[in-house]
Parts: C-alpha cells; structure tokens; sequence
C-alpha cells in the first residue's frame, strides 16, 4: 500500500518535473517568435506576449529590406563552414601524429598542447597580437584562425584515433605508403562519427561567435549574426543607421522592439534545423570525452 | 680542472648524440613532422607567444613604442589593482558566481537524470530530454535577447505577468535592469536553463551504465523506488560527480565572459554583483584602454587559476588516484 503511493508519487514528480522544466524551456522560443509577428504598437502597449495580440508582419518586412541580415548571414556562413573544414583538417592531421605509437616525441608535444589548457596569457596579449602584430581587425581570417585547434577537441580525436588498430596502418606502410596518405586515406574514413562530432563542435562554436567580432571587427560586413543580434539588441541607433527603419513612414510607430525579435528568429533558425544532428553527435562526443577524459 | 673538461667533453658528445638523433628522428618520421607542424606553430604563436607577451604586465605599454620598447614599471600595474577595492568585488563575484554555477548545475543535471531514467514512457522521456537539451546550442547573444524580452520594465513578459495576476500595479513594474541583488539569481537560473539539460547527459550514461542486477536484488529485498535512487544510484553516481565537481573547481577562477557579458554587457548598475575579473580586464581594455593594468590582472588570473588547478588535482590524488585529472 504504501510503496504503491510512493510509486505514484515518484511518477507524478517524474513527469511533472520534466513537463515543467520542458515548458520554460521553450518558453522563449515562443515569447520571441511571437513577438516578432506582432504588430509594435500592440507590444507597446501591453508588452510581449506568448500569443500575438495583433499579427503583422511589418518587422520582418523591415529587416528583410536591406541587406544586413543576408551581408551576416553570408559572412558567418563563408567562416563557419571554412573554418570548420580547416580546423578538422589541422586537428586531425595533429591528433594522428600524437596517436602513432612509433612518434618519439609525441608525449612532449601532448604536453605542450595541454599546457595552454592549464595557463594563458589571458586576453590581452591576444589582443594585441591579433590585432596590433598580425593585423587581423577587420579581416574574415580573424574569425578563424586564432581557433584553429581546440585542445580539448584534439585530444578526443588522439584518443578515437589510438582505437583503430595499428596493423592497418603497419600494412600501408609495408605497401609504401607514408603517413598522409595514410591519414587521408585509412584513418579519416574509419573515423568518420568521431570527424562529425567534432565538426559539429567547431561549426557551433563558430556560428555562436560573437565576442571576437566586439574585438576585432568595426566593418559592418563582417559582422556575424550573432554580433548582429548583440548590436541590435543594444544599441536602438544601430537599426536607424543600417536602413533597418528608414523607409518606415514618419507617423508610424519605428518597429524596434519586433524589429529586434525578428533577427532573433531569422538567427536561430539554423540551429533547430540542424538540431536532430547536433543533439545526436553532441551526445556521443560528450559521452566518449568523458570515459576518456 | 681536466676533469671538469673531459666532463664538459663528455657532455658536448652527448649532446651532440642528442643533436644527431633528433635530426635522423625528423628524418625517419618526416611526414609525422609535417603532420603536426601546422598544430605545434599554431599553439606556438596563438597560444604561447601571449604567454611571453604577459611582460606588458610590467611595463607601461605605449601603443606607438610597442611590446619592445615601452618602459618596464616592476608591479605598478599590480599595486593600482590590488589597493583599488574593484580587485575584491570581481575576485569575490568570480568565484562565489562560479560556485553556485557549479552545484546548482550539478544538483539540475543529476536531478534530471534520476526523474528522466524514472520515466517509462519512451516517447515522453525522449520529446522531453530533446526539449531540455535544446537551450545547449544557442548562444548566449540570443538568450540575452530572450532576458530582453522577459525582464525589460516597461514590456517585458514578467512584468505583464506579475499585473496581470495582480501583484503588482501599474507603475509599479520590477525594473530589473537596475536591481544588481536580483541579478545572482537570474544568472544562476540562466544557467541552470542553459546547460543542465545537457549536463544530465552524462549522469544519464553513468545511470544506464549501473549494473541492472544490483536494482533486482535490492528489490527482491524489498528495497522501494526511493531507496533505489538514494541507496543505489546516488552512490554510484559519486565518482562521476568528483570528477566533474574537480574539474569545475579547476574552473573556479576563470569568470565567464561570454555569458555575462553578452547578457549584462556595459550596464554599470549591475557592476557591484555581476562584475567578474574577465568583464572587468574586457572594460578596462575597451574604455579606459589601459593595456598594461588589463594584462596584469589577467595575469593575476591566470596564475590563481594555475594554482587552483595543481591543487584540486593533489586532491583528487589523494582522494582517489583514478579521479586525478592528471
């Protein structure tokens, strides 16, 4: 009698927690995708709100009529996906040196890339190289190139790669071949899951890029999206100076509030999209790092 | 002294062994060499290059004289911060940020595993753990924009919320923009909403990974449901939460910039409870432009930070040699 409550009790919190937790999860979503289809003067008065109080399509009108979203758009794609196909190919080709058995002096480097997970210069000296001696402000390469390896990334990749058996490797080797190609040949098809985990690591990492942009770049056509969002959150200006609400009518209420939840929505889009994959590999990878350490 | 130089002989050969074996080794291993050397130069420059740079901490930097050549001040740089009361307040809200961060986050993740692994139904369970996974991979910029829209005074959601229901009245909203002692919990509950849906992943694979004989067994003993979960899968859960529990502490001293900047960004109202060493050495950058100060606190960081972690990792050592990090 007494477990039979306790069951229903520990099913009942089960299920209503997980309800509950679920519902503000999504909350958000909803409060800004609905915001973003009402109509501003309906927002200004009672807010926003779940369910729009009056539909209008006006801020997405307005933000689609110039090229800033689409300017963002096409930058964050051009180093997403560069930089994802650059880093895979820097990261792996480091992480299958440090995996082969018969490299002397793998365990030193191993080292020196785990250090900088330890201790850094912090972000000013950074700065200062990046933008003083490198001269990167304001350059596409800025968004890439100081992410080139991420260690943790390198790591897990070492230690997939010390999974595949060396006998193939031996046997290329024996037929001549040498280590790129073994690399590109051999080893890279065999660890094709363990490739896309950690893409959609970096790809992530590098459409939710934001801070390096408030570093380094002032010219408005390299702004990611994610920047973009930050610039039209805070500053009402920035709209009114990108054409966002020029071509609105002077007696008009200016859209900004919608305006603002519309590039949230237009931004985000991708992520869901991709999102069945994103959980799949993220899952995977984050279980593997953390048997693996 | 002919010691001495047959010693230094000695020495001259072995190192000209070393020499020799390192250059045949490059020969032996060359495509391995170039393999890594794209990683190893860029560790190099992006990486320990601002490690030497850090000497800019003593020095007061002129942009126009460069790394080289502006003048060395010993730890001028130190003593401005460290008699200023800022150094306290962000080392103070680094790390107590850090901590409820770190077991809040904890205490969500493990309670979602337990009731998701509680739950029966498939398809509920799965709908569900895809929602709470969800906040994981959006940026911080959006959920910024997501605080826009719940907390601004005039037409954020709570507020609408809060008078609709009658708590409060017109006029009377929650100006939460200006109300720096709400600003912990939000960040917390921000956090919380973020990742502990994703770190529940983890506890879930321990739980999974839980041998199913020893529930069986205890329930043949009559053991209930709610000792099951307190008696036996708490208790196996341990080693899992040391060592995430370590790393986090590892952590503890490193505030997260693109959290907290991306959602209290250059609001000085907030400052007293938000401000974390990070934010503080990014505004000294962008306002006061100060670069030698910003690079001495962010070295003050990085050296707690090293400390923090050689300690956390004698710990783990000394508690359980397999939970040591390294």
């Amino acid at each position: 009698m007494k477990n039979s409550f306790e069951n229903k009790a520990i099913d009942m919190f089960s299920y209503l927690f997980m309800a509950i937790f679920s519902v503000f999860c999504i909350l958000p979503f909803i409060l800004i995708l609905s915001s973003s289809v009402s109509d501003e003067k309906s927002v200004q008065l009672t807010g926003f709100a779940l369910i729009p109080k009056q539909f209008s399509l006006l801020a997405y009108e307005v933000i689609f009529q110039d090229n800033t979203i689409f300017t963002a758009y096409r930058t964050t794609i051009i180093f997403t996906v560069a930089g994802t196909v650059l880093c895979l190919i820097i990261t792996s080709a480091m992480a299958y040196a440090l995996s082969v058995k018969t490299f002397t002096h793998r365990n030193k480097i191993a080292f020196f890339v785990y250090f900088t997970m330890l201790f850094s210069g912090g972000l000013i000296p950074s700065y200062l190289l990046i933008s003083k001696y490198l001269g990167l402000s304001d350059n596409i390469l800025v968004y890439i190139v100081p992410a080139l390896v991420n260690p943790f990334n390198m790591f897990l990749l070492r230690n997939f790669f010390k999974q595949i058996p060396d006998s193939l490797a031996e046997s290329a080797k024996i037929d001549g071949a040498n280590d790129i190609y073994i690399l590109f040949k051999i080893i890279l098809p065999l660890a094709k899951p363990a490739l896309a985990t950690i893409g959609l690591f970096y790809g992530l990492g590098f459409w939710n890029e934001w801070f390096t942009a408030t570093l380094y770049i002032n010219d408005k056509d390299l702004y990611s999206l994610q920047y973009l969002i930050m610039k039209v959150l805070r500053e009402v200006d920035f709209m009114y100076e990108m054409d966002y609400l020029q071509g609105v009518i002077a007696n008009y209420v200016a859209p900004s509030n919608t305006v603002r939840m519309a590039t949230a929505v237009v931004t985000v889009g991708p992520i869901i999209f991709v999102y069945p994959f994103l959980q799949k590999y993220f899952i995977k990878g984050l279980v593997v790092g953390a048997v693996k350490g | 002294m002919s010691v001495a130089l047959s010693h230094n002989k000695a020495e001259r050969v072995v190192m000209k062994k070393k020499k020799k074996s390192f250059l045949t080794d490059v020969k032996q291993n060359f495509y391995l060499y170039l393999l890594v050397l794209p990683g190893v130069l860029y560790f190099l420059i992006f990486k320990y290059l601002p490690m030497v740079g850090v000497v800019v901490a003593f020095q007061d930097f002129n942009t126009i004289k460069g790394i080289f050549k502006s003048e060395f001040v010993g730890l001028k740089n130190f003593e401005y911060f460290f008699t200023s009361k800022d150094w306290l307040i962000v080392t103070w809200n680094t790390v107590f940020l850090n901590i409820l961060f770190l077991f809040t986050g904890l205490f969500f993740a493990i309670l979602i595993a337990i009731v998701l692994s509680e739950i029966s139904s498939k398809h509920f369970k799965k709908v569900t753990q895809s929602i709470v996974i969800l906040p994981n991979f959006i940026s911080w910029t959006l959920v910024s924009m997501f605080v826009f829209a719940l907390l601004s005074t005039d037409i954020g959601l709570i507020n609408s919320i809060l008078k609709a229901f009658g708590f409060i009245q017109e006029g009377q909203e929650i100006s939460f923009y200006s109300n720096p002692d709400l600003w912990v919990g939000i960040l917390v509950a921000l956090k919380i909403w973020k990742g502990a849906g994703f770190g529940s992943v983890i506890y879930l694979a321990a739980i999974a990974g839980i041998d199913q004989e020893i529930y069986e067994a205890a329930k043949m003993d009559g053991a209930t449901r709610l000792q099951c979960i307190t008696k036996i899968t708490l208790p196996q859960l341990r080693t899992t939460v040391v060592l995430l529990t370590l790393f986090g502490i590892g952590d503890i001293f490193q505030g997260d910039l693109g959290m907290i900047y991306a959602i209290v960004g250059d609001n000085p109202n907030l400052y007293h409870t938000t401000d974390v060493i990070d934010t503080y050495v990014f505004r000294m950058l962008r306002q006061m432009n100060d670069i030698s100060m910003s690079t001495a606190i962010g070295l003050y960081q990085s050296i707690v930070g090293l400390i923090i972690v050689f300690a956390t990792n004698h710990l783990a050592k000394k508690y359980d040699s397999d939970s040591a990090i390294f």
